[in-house]
């Protein structure tokens, strides 16, 4: 009999089957399933943006080519940035998977770091377009870019907030479970990189077409 | 007579594949995740030569927009591919996850053919 | 060859290996116990238990009692709307409570008709059905259907609800804002919904909120259905319920972030001055609006409607799941034509993301666009006749019993196959010219979703409340609350249909008198309406007593003694696991073991009148001969 068998009666944390090892006919943890039904959500606000950004541009008379009003060589450096990003916390996780926690939350700082570079990068870029007098209300083009670059940088804030917690109070799990805590960072991971992905389509359609 | 709670334990020892790997098996050898690491670094540098690619293609050498536009999203494609492939390994990801992504993909088709519709047939044509 | 003892432990046969393993079990755990309770007890503080709790059976609870008081409120709305339509521009003291800017002297203005109109939308759709058919009863019966100790993510369901009663209290303070609450419609259309008062942002955000609940919530369903179900409960052994569930909450998730994006588009609109909808040139009480414009007002109805049909069948399908359940108990035989349900369903949920334009049939879209909407429509039709039919032709032969579940859930069937089939007219772009924005859509979607999906819910509530509370609701109450709402609310939504034809349009503040065409038929019928609304809500009154003096009674631990654990005799699994209150954190002592389908009743050849889902498939004979009767294998000693 496995140990979900017995469901813990009375006790305050209740344990709840699956949620480290995977179940055996699925093969997932109950976070890997949950994490990706939570991007396909994500898959789906964001291809509402980008089919308003469709519609409005394909009903405009007229469009600006994003490198008229924005910073093509900043968003670029933005760009590796954030794809470095990914790579580091995908070397955080494979670093706990083989035991070294020490290694993982190196490389989990150095995801926080390129995230907060990419925000700061942002934030230049941002102040340079109200300083040359375009806002989100000058025309659709600036309204749409602000949106969604904007709802793109909350993504990357909430991300930066849950790999803080995970090298902070969050990094006790390892102590006692440091597989569930192997998991976790999994998870987070593998949002940070549909953030990625959803930049990697953007930048482009915002600063190259 | 057979053991009847046997008979229905669905599923007790198979483990589905659908892909080349097992991301979830916590058996990994420290060989095998060593040798992912590399892949990673690998997938790094693709991305980012694709990258310096359509900056060069659609902003240094000015394309018109058409074929920026083609340019632009036959590169992103790949370079999302390969995030998706490696980085979030759905190459060696379990079928539930592929059944829900498929789903997924097929309604965002129907968000994408929305603006598409309206605009290829306006009252009147 | 050696049978392996079996013994009978509570409702269930276990073979006695096991149940020496689980009594070892017990004992430690106890052991446990007593320990923590010598250390100052585990138990948790109140704020914890019952405000923040990760239960979901309180949490369903909570959903379940919140849902219900915005149902009332929502219904109330419409009570002032109904005394305005019934004789519009009287005044009627019980409308100063609207205050004197939106009812002077007891006269309803036009634009608090609007706000009301509004608010009566969203409240009954957003903050009183789907919270209480998805958070309320999903979130009470899933894990307990399908052997599951609580939902796969506890505190993200708490999460849940903690996003959706916060954003529920944004809606209502929304009524404070200055120049009232929104009154754009539940459907919020730019540009009016643009240049409208403040509290169409206040509206938008709570919509944020209560969008992010449903997202959250619909993560933990589909999870805890695919991760947590028992063994042996393959995907055809759900009782229909779970598979409705299950496809309500894919609807949840893949169709509720096109609004979320929307609602975001539209509050930079009417925050940061952008233009996403709003055309260039437009112009407001003679001046023209200083925005960039080249927006799209058609952007937003296509990205709302996207969402809210979907929307729809979130409304309708839980409703079908109670509804079945009810039937098959009641009728004390299985569901006729349970995999072509459950198939017909899953194809309602892919369809109903392909028909959404058929709300917007009058926006000057193209002949092509039209025949591809008109066609989806149509095929869609096709998964909601086989489900109602299997629900109809379940009946044949049954043992019917007519409690009051039951009657609600009879009633169900007519009430839901009148509202489906009047949206065929609409559905089809030659008679939507004519009907479109008329009271016969009005009373097409009420239909479904008023005598359809709320008397399920009602049923629902009749038939779970002996699991919740362990006292059973009083049965003469129950068929004086369905008779009068039954008779009532026909009366309310029937003569819209005729009111839809004659061409009155909806969102009319005196009903459709200001036009000739209309006058008469508005005057004929709206008074009737409107006092056979206030009929309605009277009806509701035997039901808010039974309902709260029972549950009042079951908190003071006055439980039915002679009622226990299965008083339907039902055969699925969540009227195994322990009565609740005491709420039985981990709902089983030990998980379940599923070795049937989810309706053996009335099984050719067994001896027993039903047969729960976990009771092993024996043979031969457990010892002690024949099979004992139903009522000693399926009820449980408390």
């Amino acid at each position: 009999m496995d140990a979900h068998a017995h469901a813990s009666v009375g006790h305050a944390e209740l344990e709840i089957p699956y949620n480290v090892h995977p179940r055996p006919d699925t093969g997932l943890y109950n976070g890997k399933l949950g994490v990706w039904l939570f991007l396909a959500s994500e898959v789906m606000l964001f291809g509402a943006l980008f089919s308003s950004l469709i519609l409005l541009r394909t009903g405009a008379e007229s469009w600006p080519r994003g490198y008229e009003f924005l910073n093509v060589k900043l968003a670029t450096f933005n760009t590796f940035i954030l794809i470095l990003s990914s790579v580091t916390v995908v070397m955080a996780w494979s670093h706990l998977r083989l035991g070294n926690l020490k290694k993982g939350r190196v490389y989990i700082s150095a995801t926080v770091l390129c995230a907060l570079i990419f925000l700061t990068a942002k934030g230049f870029e941002y102040s340079h377009e109200f300083q040359e007098g375009r806002f989100p209300k000058t025309n659709n083009f600036l309204a749409i870019y602000f949106t969604m670059t904007g709802l793109h940088g909350l993504h990357i804030l909430g991300g930066v907030i849950v790999f803080l917690y995970f090298l902070g109070p969050g990094a006790k799990m390892w102590a006692k479970e440091p597989e569930r805590y192997t998991n976790r960072i999994e998870i987070v991971g593998l949002y940070w990189h549909f953030v990625d992905l959803v930049w990697i389509f953007l930048f482009p359609i915002l600063y190259l077409m | 007579m057979t053991d009847p709670a046997a008979a229905v334990e669905p599923g007790v020892d198979i483990h589905e594949h659908a892909g080349i790997g097992d991301p979830n098996a916590h058996h990994h050898s420290p060989e095998q995740i060593r040798r992912e690491m590399k892949v990673y670094l690998a997938v790094f540098a693709g991305l980012a030569v694709l990258t310096a690619l359509t900056v060069g293609a659609c902003y240094g050498l000015n394309l018109p927009v058409h074929q920026a536009i083609i340019v632009a999203l036959i590169i992103a494609s790949v370079k999302g591919f390969l995030v998706a492939g490696f980085f979030m390994h759905l190459l060696s990801e379990k079928k539930v996850i592929y059944g829900i992504l498929i789903l997924t993909v097929i309604f965002f088709i129907f968000l994408m053919a929305l603006p598409i519709s309206h605009h290829a047939n306006p009252f009147g044509s | 060859m050696a049978l392996r003892r079996q013994i009978r432990v509570g409702s269930q046969w276990m073979y006695a290996d096991e149940a020496h393993k689980a009594l070892r079990e017990a004992l430690r755990v106890m052991e446990d116990e007593k320990l923590a309770d010598a250390h100052g007890g585990h138990h948790l503080p109140w704020i914890r238990r019952y405000v923040f709790s990760t239960d979901h059976k309180w949490i369903g609870i909570q959903y379940g009692v919140t849902a219900l008081l915005f149902l009332l409120l929502g219904f109330c709305l419409m009570i002032l709307m109904r005394l305005q339509l019934g004789w519009p521009g009287q005044a009627f003291s019980i409308m100063k409570v609207l205050g004197e800017s939106r009812a002077p002297g007891g006269v309803l203005l036009p634009e608090a008709y609007n706000q009301l109109g509004a608010m009566h939308g969203t409240i009954m759709i957003f903050l009183g059905i789907v919270p209480l058919a998805v958070g309320a009863f999903g979130n009470y019966l899933v894990p307990l259907q399908i052997g599951a100790p609580d939902m796969a993510f506890p505190k993200l369901n708490m999460a849940s609800y903690w996003c959706y009663f916060p954003g529920g209290l944004l809606m209502l303070a929304s009524f404070l804002a200055p120049g009232g609450t929104a009154q754009s419609g539940w459907t919020s259309y730019p540009p009016l919904s643009v240049i409208a008062s403040q509290g169409q942002t206040w509206w938008l955000v709570g919509m944020v909120f209560l969008i992010t609940s449903s997202l959250l919530g619909s993560v933990n369903f589909i999870v805890t259905i695919i991760q947590l179900r028992a063994k042996g409960l393959s995907y055809m052994r759900f009782p229909f319920f779970v598979h409705a569930q299950f496809v309500t909450s894919f609807l949840l998730l893949l169709a509720f972030p096109p609004l979320e994006a929307a609602a975001v588009l539209q509050l930079m609109d009417r925050v940061a001055g952008t233009s996403f909808f709003l055309p260039s040139g437009l112009v407001v009480s003679g001046q023209a609006l200083a925005n960039a414009g080249g927006g799209n007002p058609l952007l937003w109805q296509h990205l709302f409607w996207f969402l809210a049909h979907p929307e729809v069948y979130v409304l309708i399908l839980p409703a079908m799941g109670i509804v079945a359940e009810i039937i098959a108990n009641n009728t004390r035989k299985p569901l006729w034509g349970y995999k072509s349900m459950v198939f017909a369903t899953v194809f309602l949920g892919f369809m109903s993301f392909v028909v959404w334009a058929h709300h917007m049939f009058l926006t000057g879209m193209g002949t092509t666009i039209s025949a591809f909407f008109q066609t989806t429509t149509m095929i869609i039709s096709i998964p909601s006749v086989i489900i109602l039919s299997s629900l109809f032709i379940s009946l044949w032969g049954g043992a019917i019993r007519f409690n009051t579940p039951m009657m609600f859930a009879l009633a169900f069937l007519p009430m839901f196959g009148i509202g489906g089939l009047t949206g065929l007219p609409l559905g089809l772009a030659a008679t939507d010219i004519h009907l479109h924005d008329t009271y016969y859509v009005i009373g097409h979607f009420h239909y479904v979703v008023a005598p359809g999906t709320i008397f399920a819910m009602f049923a629902g509530i009749y038939y779970w409340f002996p699991k919740a509370t362990g006292r059973k609701l009083n049965e003469f109450w129950g068929k004086v609350h369905f008779w009068i709402s039954f008779v009532c609310i026909n009366g309310i939504f029937f003569p819209m249909f005729a009111q839809g034809l004659a061409g009155v349009s909806r969102r009319l503040y005196d009903g459709g008198m200001q036009y000739a065409h209309a006058k008469q038929i508005a005057s004929q019928t709206n008074p009737f309406m409107s006092i056979c609304a206030i009929g309605l809500l009277a009806a509701q009154v035997p039901f808010i007593f039974n309902f709260f003096s029972n549950a009042i009674a079951a908190a003071l631990g006055r439980r039915d003694e002679g009622l226990g654990s299965n008083p339907w005799q039902a055969t699925t699994m969540e009227w195994a696991a322990t009565t609740s209150p005491p709420l039985a954190h981990g709902n089983f002592e030990v998980l379940p073991v599923v070795y049937r389908g989810p309706y053996e009743y009335s099984v050719p050849g067994e001896t027993a009148e039903f047969i729960p889902q976990h009771t092993p498939v024996t043979e031969p004979a457990p010892r002690g001969g024949a099979l004992l009767p139903a009522t000693a294998v399926a009820m449980r000693e408390n």
